[in-house]
């Protein structure tokens, strides 16, 4: 509770310093202070374009793959391979974010040659939510009354459009608040970007591009703390973040009050 | 009506008439082959799709070991003792011991004071909070696992180390400076702080998981405890720390999968520069973990450096695949003994 | 008109017990034979074989448990969709085995539509998709035709003039009552041959359940309907033909009138007394 609140007071009382129409519309630069010294000014919204074309291109990624996956654990999963697949899922879920980096890096960045780019971050943070937007899946469906099911398979519906239109249907709320939480946290991820995206002061022209995400920005102005107004900017990113990601969450919690436990407590 | 109806139910294989097969095999085969429906797809589809994270973790293994081999090619099993982290060309020189123990001891600070807090707060939840409290209390923790590691680092560095020098270093190595593990100045830009965060982040886990534990306690073991004249804390003791016990170990090992994972939050408080200076002698040296280290060179590494890099991550990806299928393990248990589902 | 005697005779097997046929000349619509079904090592139906006619009501009673479920799950292969379910022996629905090699069980299913014991409507989904779900799901678009459908089996389902003005609302906004007749309409829009009822009623108050037996015997002009029931008074209310099943076995199968007044077997005598059960 104290740490929650602490960095919430934190966050507000030495972000909000820093906030102004420059410090979110314009791109980083650094000024000569009257007393000769240079100055971090300029703003982040490189940053924060960044993060939102990462999550968007994560999501897009991610949430087809994991609902069609959740799907499988919840229809198919009920045997011997199904219980392994949900099993190292979980295991995935809980795998350190860095190696993910030196995965997609690997594979990605050098491999087949795409370089530093925010395909290859959304790639590497779509392989850390994949495995959450699996189970909430998976959870949601199986909220699913198996009267339902058995009313769509009586109609003399194919497995698969029962699953999609009616399955899929009744479970969609719960499958739109784990893809929101999921999306959520994953915002927030900084250490498989490191590997993956490069960095970029311009706005973004191509997701083969490199690109700037908050949380990279956060971690970079933090080590140039010698650099005058870093720290100042780094709270201001940081506010931004906290922002983003509190209220995606609050919105879905509050949406969703009292409902889809099973669901929230994977994520 | 004298005419007898002829029902057609719609077959799969009516589009091909039936062929007398030569031999079994084929014949079972042709009849898979003609069955296949749209259905088969989509179960094919799913399954192929829900393999995925198989591949995954498969070919993260395959990058990891070849990405090393180099390292190991050179070093042997020295890198997993040396201390010695020279990237200067011509004399390179790689062991990865001191960020081993470096992860080892963050977590396991992180496990001891974590595990204690995260207790404390499963018990207030599942045993003695009002019902009204309930629910908002659970939501704070939730909203605590949704902020981003890079902030708990931010604020680690910039707020929460000072109260840690302050408060807790400065007397522990005035007073307990003789002990080993307390040498040194009080600079919060170390161990102990990154251990310290990490205790903090993985709160959320461990406490909810260990409180779902609890609450899976049959309430008649609770009353059980009740019935034999039990104290609330002998009840909690008794009725439900023993019977949860092994979903709460759970917990503990998965918040230790995370505190071993943790990259960016150690990276930015840690404070530590590689090489053998930076064995964790005591906590309030500045420390390098295995994965503040990847982080921190990854992006300058080249050749035989990079491969040591990826030596630092297949160590860590075994610690977390065993950590976490250790983990997992104990709470799957846990749950379906207590959900009443044999297999 | 000769059909049901010739396949009568084919199907006459060893073990089967002589059925009392008493209008030998009209068409029978499904039959099983000799048909058995496990949960598991759980053997819930022994050598069931049973003769259910054309555009009548045929109604199955037995005590809790005796696979009376089971059995019209069989007929439309729903059974099967429970984990480790096995069936055996055959049930024809016409002249065709639906467990034939080959024959898709979906297609049974949009021959032979089912409604459940509680109400299921699809949650998300309004009173006119609720209908419109199978035709629709089974790739109807032509709005016309899905508009006529709808009206066409609420109307069968006597629940049109309730529900005319809000076809947009929730499903599961609806009464209870109003609720099992919108599955019932839902069934009724793929224009299935045979409705298949898993105790209908059992969770409806005894209004909705007078209006749910008026609607059954009105759908047999066009429909066969086997009815699963608790109720024997509402089995003898509503049916024209009435099996007995006891422990997974058909322990008598005649016309209803019959089978009340004078049961042939001793068990069913004491099950309509309430000796036990």
């Amino acid at each position: 509770m104290i740490p929650l609140a602490s960095i919430l007071f934190e966050v507000v009382r030495n972000g909000a310093t820093a906030l102004s129409v420059q410090f979110l519309t314009g791109t980083p630069a650094l000024v000569t202070l009257p007393t000769g010294n240079a100055a971090l000014a300029g703003g982040i919204a490189v940053s924060i374009e960044g993060t939102l074309v990462l999550m968007g291109l994560t999501a897009v990624i991610a949430v087809p793959i994991g609902l069609l996956a959740g799907v499988y654990l919840a229809e198919f999963g009920d045997n011997r391979f199904g219980r392994s697949i949900r099993f190292l899922n979980d295991v995935l879920s809980e795998f350190p974010s860095i190696v993910i980096g030196i995965l997609v890096y690997s594979i990605l960045v050098v491999g087949l040659r795409v370089g530093f780019s925010a395909f290859a971050g959304g790639v590497a943070l779509s392989i850390i939510m994949l495995p959450i937007v699996t189970r909430t899946t998976e959870e949601s469906i199986k909220l699913v009354p198996r009267s339902v099911r058995d009313a769509a398979m009586a109609l003399g519906i194919r497995k698969w459009r029962a699953t999609i239109s009616v399955v899929l249907s009744t479970a969609r709320s719960g499958v739109v608040t784990g893809a929101l939480l999921s999306v959520a946290r994953i915002s927030g991820e900084s250490a498989p970007l490191l590997l993956t995206i490069g960095t970029s002061s311009y706005f973004l022209s191509g997701l083969n591009q490199q690109v700037d995400a908050l949380p990279v920005r956060i971690f970079l102005l933090s080590s140039e703390n010698y650099v005058s107004g870093a720290q100042q900017q780094g709270w201001g990113a940081a506010l931004i973040l906290i922002v983003l990601v509190l209220c995606l969450n609050l919105a879905v919690r509050i949406a969703t009050r009292g409902k889809y436990g099973a669901v929230r407590s994977r994520i | 009506m004298g005419l007898p109806r002829v029902s057609i139910l719609a077959t799969t294989e009516e589009a091909a008439p039936a062929k007398r097969a030569e031999d079994k095999v084929s014949d079972t085969f042709l009849q898979k082959l003609k069955g296949f429906s749209s259905d088969d797809l989509f179960e094919f589809l799913a399954t192929s799709i829900g393999s995925l994270v198989l591949v995954i973790l498969i070919v993260t293994s395959v990058v990891l070991t070849r990405g090393s081999l180099a390292v190991f090619g050179k070093f042997g099993f020295g890198f997993l003792t040396g201390t010695d982290w020279n990237t200067s060309l011509g004399s390179e020189s790689y062991g990865a011991l001191p960020y081993i123990l470096g992860t080892l001891v963050t977590a396991g600070i992180a496990i001891s004071v974590g595990i204690l807090i995260s207790l404390g707060i499963a018990i207030f939840l599942s045993e003695m909070a009002p019902s009204f409290l309930r629910s908002p209390l659970s939501q704070v923790i939730e909203l605590l696992a949704a902020v981003p590691s890079v902030i708990y680092g931010f604020w680690g560095l910039f707020v929460f180390r000072f109260w840690v020098r302050d408060y807790l270093e400065t007397p522990l190595s005035t007073y307990l400076g003789w002990i080993p593990a307390f040498h040194g100045t009080a600079t919060g830009y170390d161990i102990l702080t990154a251990g310290l965060v990490l205790s903090i982040m993985i709160i959320p886990t461990v406490s909810s998981v260990s409180k779902e534990t609890m609450m899976a306690v049959p309430s008649s073991q609770r009353e059980a405890a009740y019935s034999i004249g039990a104290t609330r804390w002998e009840v909690v003791k008794l009725g439900v720390l023993r019977y949860g016990r092994s979903g709460i170990f759970g917990a503990a090992i998965l918040g230790l999968g995370r505190a071993v994972g943790e990259t960016m939050a150690v990276t930015m408080v840690i404070g530590g520069t590689p090489g053998p200076y930076v064995l964790p002698t005591s906590l309030l040296k500045g420390g390098v973990t295995l994965s503040s280290l990847i982080a921190t060179e990854f992006g300058d590494a080249t050749g035989i450096h990079l491969s040591a890099l990826f030596g630092l991550g297949i160590v860590l990806f075994l610690f977390a695949l065993v950590i976490n299928v250790f983990a997992r393990l104990m709470v799957w248990r846990v749950f379906k003994v207590t959900g009443g589902i044999v297999e | 008109m000769t059909l049901g005697i010739q396949v009568d005779k084919e199907l006459k097997a060893e073990n089967t017990k002589p059925i009392l046929i008493s209008r030998p000349v009209e068409p029978l619509k499904i039959q099983t034979d000799k048909l058995n079904a496990w949960f598991g090592n759980n053997h819930v139906l022994r050598d069931v074989s049973l003769r259910i006619k054309e555009n009548h009501v045929t109604a199955i009673i037995g005590p809790s448990g005796c696979g009376k479920s089971t059995l019209i799950r069989c007929m439309n292969r729903m059974h099967e969709l429970v984990p480790q379910a096995k069936v055996s022996g055959a049930v024809l629905l016409d002249d065709a085995n639906v467990y034939a090699k080959g024959v898709d069980p979906v297609s049974v299913r949009r021959k032979i539509g089912m409604v459940f014991q509680k109400p299921n409507p699809f949650p998300t989904m309004s009173v006119y998709d609720n209908v419109a779900a199978g035709l629709k799901l089974n790739g109807e678009r032509d709005h016309a035709r899905l508009d006529r459908a709808v009206k066409r089996s609420l109307d069968l389902a006597f629940l049109w003039e309730e529900v005319k003005h809000e076809l947009d609302k929730s499903g599961s906004s609806l009464s209870g009552g109003q609720q099992q007749r919108l599955c019932i309409a839902r069934a009724l829009a793929v224009e299935p041959e045979v409705l298949l009822m898993d105790e209908p009623c059992s969770a409806l108050d005894p209004i909705a359940t007078a209006k749910i037996e008026e609607l059954i015997t009105n759908l047999k002009d066009q429909y066969t309907v086997v009815i699963v029931t608790h109720n024997m008074q509402q089995a003898a209310r509503v049916s024209d033909y009435t099996a007995f099943l006891y422990l997974g076995q058909l322990i008598e199968y005649g016309d209803t009138t019959n089978l009340f007044e004078n049961p042939k077997e001793e068990l069913t005598e004491r099950y309509l007394t309430g000796k036990f059960g």
